[in-house]
Parts: C-alpha cells; structure tokens; sequence
C-alpha cells in the first residue's frame, strides 16, 4: 500500500516532527513498505481468534493505596529547558 | 423553523477524581491544594523506564460505581495509550480504556427523569494543569496521574434543564458512594457536553459538537443553551454544523472553537504495553460494598413518615442524612429537628456542617425534657439553638438559663391562689360566664412565675379553683 507525503506530513504533525521534503520523501517509502508487511499480514484468516493486547495473559498485579514520598521539586525541575523554580515553563497556550 | 421545531440531543461525560490517597499508577499524593510539582515522581512525571503500577482502591471505586448504577462489569478489561501532544501531559499519552471497559451499560437515577442510561464508565488518569499567564503557561503536574472515572452518558437529555438535573443527580450519587467529593469549582468533578440539534420528530442524529471547560451547574444550562441556538441559527441560514470542539468561555456566555485540537482528535489508541489485563474476578466483584444511594434514602425518609420536601432537603446533603440518622428516635421529629433549628444555624453561621460542635443524640435529651413538661416548647427550641452553639449537655443549658418550667404543683398553686386572691371582681365576672377571662388569670400567674409556669398546668390549675 503506498503512502503520500501529505499523510506522511499528517502523521509527522500529530507526533511534532519537523520533517525536510526529502525526509518526507524518504519516510513516504520507508512507511510504504511497513504497510505492504501489514497487507500480508491482513491476509492471514484469524476469524476465531481473540485479539492479543498483551503478551502473556498475566493478571494485573496492584498495588494498595499508600502514598509514599515523592521526589524533591528541584530535582523534578532540574532538567527542564524552563522553570521558574516552581513550575515548568512552556510557550503560552493560546485556546 | 424557529428554535422550537427543533429537538436538541444531548450526551454528557462526566470526568470524576475517585477519592484514593494515592495516583493511579504511582504513591504520590492526590491531596489538592499542594504547592507545584511537590506530588511527583518518575512515573506521573512520564520519565523514560519508569512503569505504573495500578492502585487497587482506584479499580475497586470504578467497581462500586458500576454496581451502583447496574453495569455490566468486565471481568477482564485492558488499557489504551490515547495519544496527543499537550504540556499537561508529559508522556504524550494518556493511559485509558477504549475498546474493553471496566463498565458498560447501566443507567443513573435522576428524580423527575427516570433513569438516563449509560454507555460505559471506564478507568483513567488525569493530564496535569496549566496555568496560562500573558508572558508563557506554567505546568504544574501534581494532577497528572490522580484517577478519574470517565462517566459516557447516552444521548437521551433533550433540554439544558435536563442536562443539568443528570449532572446533579450523577454528582450526589457519586459523594454518597464516598468515591468523588462533588467539587466543580476544584475540577474533581468535570463535564463536557455532546451536543447536536434535529427537526421535531425526525430521528436521523444532527452533526455533534463538543462543548469543554463547563465548571459549574450554570454554566452547563448556559452553554448548552447557546450551543442549541447557535446551531439553529447555522442550519436556518442555510449552513452546516461542523463536527468540533468548542470551548465555553464563561465570562462572556458564549462557546467558540478550539482550533487548536481539531487535528489532534486523532487519538491513534493502542493497547498498553505496560499494563496487563485488569481481570475483576465476579467474587471481588460480588464483595465490593454498594452504599444506598440518594433516591433509595429519599424512599426511606418518606416511608418512615418524613415530609416529602423536608426528606427532599436532607438528602441532598449527605451529611445532613448522617445527622438525621444519629439524632435518632422519631425520624419525623428528627427531620424538623434537621430542616428547622440545625439549617436556621447553619445559614446563620453558627453550626459548620463539616464540623459540628455538638453529639446529634443529644437532641433526644432536649426532647425528653420538653415531653416531661420541663421545658415549653420555646424554651426547648432554645435549648437547641444552644445546643448546636456550643455543644454543652441539655441540662446545663436548662440550667444556666434558667428555663426550666415550674410544673410542681405545690409551688403552681401558692401563685394561683394569689392571683385569685387579688382579683374578686374577675373571678366573679368568670364564674358569671366570662370565660375568656382565663387567659387573664394565666397572664397574671406567668408574669408572677417570670414566664417559667406550666401553661397547661395553670390552665388547669385555675378552671379548678373557679369551679369548672
């Protein structure tokens, strides 16, 4: 199955990719391929057969509901790109 | 077609915080109001090789609730990933449930609906907050991770009015089952509206618009009834309803469009690597506890021959039911007691329903000394009143301000026979016919007694003496 640039762009978007004409050139392939596996795939009669969501179908462990300490807010914000000593700081959310 | 030959169709879904101490996936603290980013860690934080581990009281709330409204629970249910890009949200997913639920079907009882049905109630974590000022947006992420229920309503509301008695309804039910507490103003409790517009009678669905950001059971009527007018007015001037997003701006009353989040409405759900399957055995299930919910403690109220107003009044605050229920003995009496002297305190500001000074079986005392004709019935409504200020036990109330009745005999008799003593001429005139004069003779005697005598006592007392 092939895919256009334009969906490439599509999916580079939702994922905040900056793609170069040439990467999107590249990828439109690459994904191709990825798709034409997942074609073959389809082929394969699995009427039948329960969809695998997890890999072995252990039971969910839980935990009991204890709060525990959490980690020192300078060390939470220590790698951020921007703080201000209290909270992360990112570019105005415009709504 | 002006607006009413048009029928609106409305679904809401309802984010609800569940009351754990703990996230959902990690022990940080849920409690609100911490100062920034305190109540985190690699997992809520989104760290890489961190992995969540689920919080058991999280699923057991999710279990309660669906017991409650009569959905099928899933024995096994899984995780998605619903992917978008946000600053609240440090992974760049969401861990949800999408195609297997915890919950499905069920309905929510809603006085003067019926019941209003649901599609599912699905588990998840909450997305942290921004804080949006001039220069840039602060992300605090002590949110992120808190468990939520996601309550998906089915469209069966038709006016803003209806709309709004399902969320009251959904929201007291929830504070009964002790696993939301009810707050909009803090976000605990969250709704978004569907909403879409048809002709009258027809039954083909309109085009769905979904409407965010409404915190208040005003805001729902206000922005719901813009929504519907707004769509009227496109679809009379001849254009489409537009599948979108729109935000209510409460400032101004209206909704508009967040362009922002068209494109990113493609979610990309996958099923979560990092969880397994979470498997609700019908035996855990079977022994997860169902309080009474608040139209079957309204049945309750009124069959033990509470007023319907009065029962209406106490169970929409469930601690006004918990008060009810510990003041005991007749439950008729006990209501007034509710609905009378401790709400008149409470609008007065000297009782905190959060934190009563008083032990509500107290009140019986009241009762017991106002029975055996210690007390008139004023002064035991300030005997009360006292009660709910201060807590103090009834009888050093009775005693410190000296309102306890004179009802023994001996000491009655010694002012009537004064009384009498002092007015021949009435007296003559009473036994002449003059009935009404009685009340002179009680007046006179209460005013010798301060106020404190026994009126059916010295009623009594005097029809006695002159000969009745």
């Amino acid at each position: 199955m092939a895919i256009d640039r334009a969906q490439v762009r599509h999916v580079a978007r939702l994922s905040r990719l900056a793609l170069s004409p040439e990467e999107e050139e590249r990828f439109a392939a690459q994904l191709g391929h990825v798709l034409e596996y997942i074609e073959r795939l389809k082929a394969i009669d699995v009427s039948g057969v329960e969809p695998l969501s997890f890999a072995g179908e252990a039971s969910s462990p839980m935990r009991e509901d204890l709060s525990r300490p959490c980690l020192p807010r300078e060390k939470v914000l220590a790698q951020a790109p921007e703080q201000d000593g209290q909270a992360f700081l990112v570019p105005r959310i415009i709504e | 077609m002006p607006v009413a030959d048009f029928e609106p169709v409305i679904g809401l879904e309802v984010h609800a915080q569940l009351l754990t101490r703990s996230k959902i996936f990690c022990g940080c603290s849920t409690s609100f109001g911490a100062p920034p980013n305190t109540q985190v860690c690699p997992v809520c934080l989104g760290l890489p090789g961190a992995l969540p581990s689920l919080n058991r009281a999280a699923v057991e709330m999710a279990i309660k609730a669906g017991k409650a409204f009569g959905c099928r629970i899933a024995e096994r249910s899984i995780w998605a990933r619903k992917n978008y890009f946000y600053p609240d949200l440090p992974k760049g997913y969401q861990i949800s449930q999408y195609e297997l639920p915890i919950c499905s079907g069920g309905a929510v009882p809603v006085p003067g609906l019926g019941t209003i049905g649901l599609t599912r109630i699905h588990l998840e974590e909450d997305a942290g907050k921004n804080i949006h000022a001039e220069s840039g947006s602060q992300v605090d992420l002590n949110r992120s991770g808190v468990p939520l229920i996601e309550i998906v309503g089915e469209p069966q509301l038709r006016s803003a009015e209806e709309a709004s008695e399902y969320l009251k309804a959904l929201r007291l039910s929830l504070i009964y089952l002790g696993i939301n507490d009810g707050n909009l103003e803090e976000g605990s409790f969250r709704c978004d509206a569907n909403v879409s517009v048809r002709p009258r009678g027809t039954q083909k669905l309109g085009t769905r618009v979904e409407l965010k950001n409404i915190n208040s059971f005003r805001f729902v009527r206000q922005a719901i009834e813009y929504e519907i007018e707004r769509q009227v007015k496109e679809i009379e001037s001849g254009g489409k309803v537009l599948q979108q997003t729109r935000l209510f701006d409460n400032e101004k009353g209206v909704t508009r469009s967040m362009r922002s989040k068209e494109e990113a409405n493609d979610y990309r759900y996958f099923p979560e690597p990092d969880l397994p399957p979470l498997l609700v055995s019908p035996e855990w299930a079977a022994k997860v506890q169902v309080p009474k919910l608040p139209h079957e403690v309204l049945d309750e109220l009124t069959r033990s021959g509470v007023a319907q107003a009065d029962a209406r009044t106490i169970v929409a605050d469930p601690r006004l039911v918990e008060v009810h229920r510990r003041v005991g003995g007749d439950p008729r009496r006990a209501a007034l007691f509710v609905v009378g002297e401790l709400a008149r305190a409470v609008n007065e500001k000297e009782a905190d329903l959060a934190a009563l000074k008083f032990e509500p079986a107290q009140v019986a005392e009241v009762w017991k000394l106002q029975d055996a004709g210690t007390l008139s019935s004023t002064a035991a409504k300030e005997v009360l009143a006292e009660l709910i200020r201060s807590g103090k036990p009834p009888a050093r109330i009775v005693q410190e301000k000296g309102l306890a009745q004179v009802s023994d005999a001996g000491a009655l008799e010694a002012v009537v026979d004064a009384v009498l003593a002092r007015s021949v001429s009435e007296a003559e005139k009473y036994k002449a016919g003059k009935k009404n004069l009685l009340g002179f003779f009680v007046g006179q005697a209460m005013k010798e007694l301060k106020g404190k005598g026994n009126p059916g006592a010295l009623n009594e007392l005097f029809k006695r003496k002159l000969g009745d």
